[in-house]
């Protein structure tokens, strides 16, 4: 596995679009319809409202009831019939409003998507996308705003995804459809009106390696979906400063691309994580102890975290803030490590 | 239709020529005989795991399975030896399984509770209470949009009336008018809870009405009402009449699981069902119509019991599975994990 090359712009002969994260999903989505009848939509409020997050509006015009599906508030049925319409030969799409609401559909997710291919010998492949959103950030409390997704990186039997760019919110979902086992989208809720350029005939990308978002010799910067944009801007300022942090962007986070980690870790010999989650049990805490495994000799610092205060997600502006990982945390985390 | 409203009874007749009927018996004794080896071979240690008994309600599955075509779906329960088996799913395929060999339906990986099938799209063996509905609804909902006129029978218990999962399948089944043929194998007993003690009606069938879906209940230890039923059901999905229920009163003559001390039921209940056994007064039935001889039911015994001789002695030299391909089956092959 190689790590994706620098995404700056690299326009194709069509030129480059400017476009948000949100529009890059729904063209992501409307390209996949066309190219596959057997692909649709289903989810709370994805057809007349036009998404939770305004992802799917004008699609249910565009490709009518039976394609963009309203359900009713039945997480675990609308997902489990997502398995079941896997199963029956369709490619289907469901998008839960939020992650905190998939925990009401993780036994369908847990106990049936992820384990039907090895209960069954290897006879039934589950090949659905489920797209959420998640993340902090909008001053939505304790019922709306987690990252939980190493909660489901946990998981064997899944691959968990977390396009953090404009280019992977187009290009993701496609790959994400031609695999033929279980894929969950996260989509961090603040990217949505994320802007950025992206080749005019950007199409899918791979889904099986991480990318490295800004190159660097003095620290690896590990971090995935919405802490992305912050530990670059983080990265800015420690160069400024003289320290060069290379930036890597997870992108899928089952299963872990930790050749590109560790080769990184390997050229830097200091690692800091930048994880939204809760600290006990998340992803920063798999990626430090994989970083010890396999690079132990070659760090000259304790792999350092930023990651979520422990506390159900509080209401108020500055609270929230203070609950979530921030620049200047960043960077005194990497110069903590690179001071050590 | 509804609960309230009676279910066209079956003509005495149901079964129709005499070797329909013959067909039906034969099933149940299959299933019987199979599974009273299972027990056997559970106090040999052959089969490990949970192991539940599906003896008494044979009617059933036997039953619903005559309604249904091979290109229709089966999804089934962690009590689901008679369903596969009903289905179609060699008895040798099914042993291995329990044998945790890599012959078996399910490769080794699955065991008692996770039987299944891809030729004769058998999708298990779920044991999570509830969570067979949404697949069907699922694999139904995939038909509908295919254009396809095929029918899933979802089998659950009355345990699962309990969960959320039963009516928001049903509900969405409804909504979206889905050829979904519900089978609810209302035994009285969730596990060791019994159904007035968990449910504020007990009447499970009306609970369909609230969801618009037609609903009968069925005596579940008659073969003939049995099958009846669900071809009178599965004609009206199959027809686009949208998703029906049918409740069947049944009974497990044995314990939940092979762990079970049976606290919480009589012995006199339990010998007043046996007296209702689905095996006997259908063969009793035949004889009276002159349509069973004793060398015909003495045919059928002897080709069950050899049948579950072969399985035993198929699974008993079955290869385990190498230890090698621990990790196989949690990605598709084609994919890189």
């Amino acid at each position: 596995m190689t790590a994706l090359a620098l995404e700056r712009a690299a326009p194709g002969a069509a030129g480059t679009v400017r476009m948000t994260y949100r529009d890059a999903m729904r063209e992501a989505i409307r390209a996949a319809m066309h190219t596959d009848t057997r692909v649709f939509l289903m989810g709370e409020d994805v057809g007349r409202y036009g998404g939770c997050y305004a992802v799917s509006k004008g699609l249910l015009e565009e490709f009518g009831p039976e394609r963009i599906r309203d359900t009713p508030l039945s997480e675990s049925t609308f997902v489990g019939a997502g398995i079941g319409a896997a199963l029956g030969g369709m490619r289907p799409i469901v998008e839960v409003m939020t992650v905190n609401f998939s925990l009401l559909a993780l036994d369908q997710i847990m106990n049936t998507a992820a384990t039907l291919l090895h209960m069954s010998g290897g006879q039934f492949n589950v090949p659905l996308v489920i797209r959420m959103a998640t993340g902090a950030g909008r001053q939505l409390a304790a019922q709306h705003s987690h990252s939980l997704e190493g909660l489901y990186a946990h998981i064997p039997g899944l691959k968990v995804l977390a396009p953090a760019t404009v280019a992977d919110a187009r290009g993701m979902l496609a790959t994400a459809l031609d695999d033929p086992d279980p894929v969950v989208i996260f989509e961090h809720a603040l990217l949505y009106n994320l802007e950025q350029e992206i080749a005019a005939d950007a199409g899918p990308v791979p889904i099986d390696r991480a990318a490295v978002r800004r190159a660097g010799t003095d620290a690896t910067l590990i971090t995935f979906g919405g802490m992305l944009g912050r530990t670059l801007d983080a990265a800015d300022q420690l160069a400024a400063a003289g320290t060069r942090a290379e930036v890597i962007d997870l992108r899928t986070l089952r299963p872990l691309d930790m050749d590109t980690v560790l080769a990184s870790v390997r050229k830097t010999h200091r690692a800091v994580i930048v994880d939204e989650e809760w600290r006990s049990g998340s992803l920063s805490a798999e990626i430090s102890a994989r970083i010890m495994e396999g690079a132990f000799y070659e760090l000259d610092a304790p792999v350092g975290r930023v990651c979520g205060a422990e506390v159900p997600m509080p209401y108020a502006r500055h609270m929230e803030q203070a609950a979530l990982p921030q620049v200047p945390q960043i960077v005194d985390a990497v110069r903590a490590t690179v001071g050590g | 239709m509804t609960a309230t409203a009676a279910m066209p009874t079956a003509p005495p007749t149901a079964a129709g020529d005499g070797a329909h009927a013959l067909a039906l018996l034969r099933d149940m004794v299959r299933i019987r005989r199979l599974e009273e080896r299972c027990a056997d071979l559970y106090q040999a240690e052959k089969i490990r795991g949970f192991l539940h008994l599906y003896i008494g309600e044979e009617a059933v599955a036997v039953g619903v399975m005559q309604a249904l075509a091979a290109d229709d779906a089966v999804v089934a329960t962690y009590r689901e030896h008679g369903h596969a088996l009903a289905r179609g799913v060699s008895a040798r395929r099914i042993m291995a399984e329990m044998f945790g060999r890599s012959t078996g339906c399910s490769g080794g990986r699955g065991g008692s509770m996770h039987l299944f099938d891809a030729a004769t799209r058998f999708y298990g063996g779920n044991a999570i209470v509830g969570g067979g509905l949404p697949l069907a609804v699922g694999l139904a909902l995939a038909d509908r949009m295919q254009g396809r006129d095929r029918v899933t029978a979802c089998f659950f218990g009355d345990g699962a009336v309990a969960e959320g999962e039963f009516h928001e399948a049903l509900n969405l089944a409804a909504v979206w008018r889905l050829p979904v043929l519900f089978c609810c194998e209302n035994n009285l007993y969730a596990m060791g809870t019994a159904l007035d003690r968990a449910q504020a009606e007990t009447n499970l069938a009306l609970k369909a009405a609230s969801y618009r879906i037609p609903a009968w209940t069925v005596d579940g230890m008659d073969v003939e009402a049995t099958e009846h039923a669900a071809r009178t059901a599965s004609e009206a999905v199959r027809a686009g009449e949208g998703p029906h229920l049918l409740e069947f009163r049944t009974y497990r003559f044995r314990a939940h699981s092979m762990f079970d001390p049976e606290l919480y039921r009589s012995r006199e209940e339990v010998e007043e069902w046996k007296a209702r056994c689905p095996i006997a007064t259908f063969e009793g039935r035949l004889r009276q119509r002159g349509l069973l001889t004793d060398e015909q039911a003495q045919e059928i015994e002897r080709a069950a019991s050899a049948e579950v001789d072969d399985a035993v002695a198929f699974a008993d030299g079955a290869p385990l599975e190498d230890v090698a391909t621990l990790t196989r089956h949690v990605y598709s092959e084609a994919a890189s994990p």
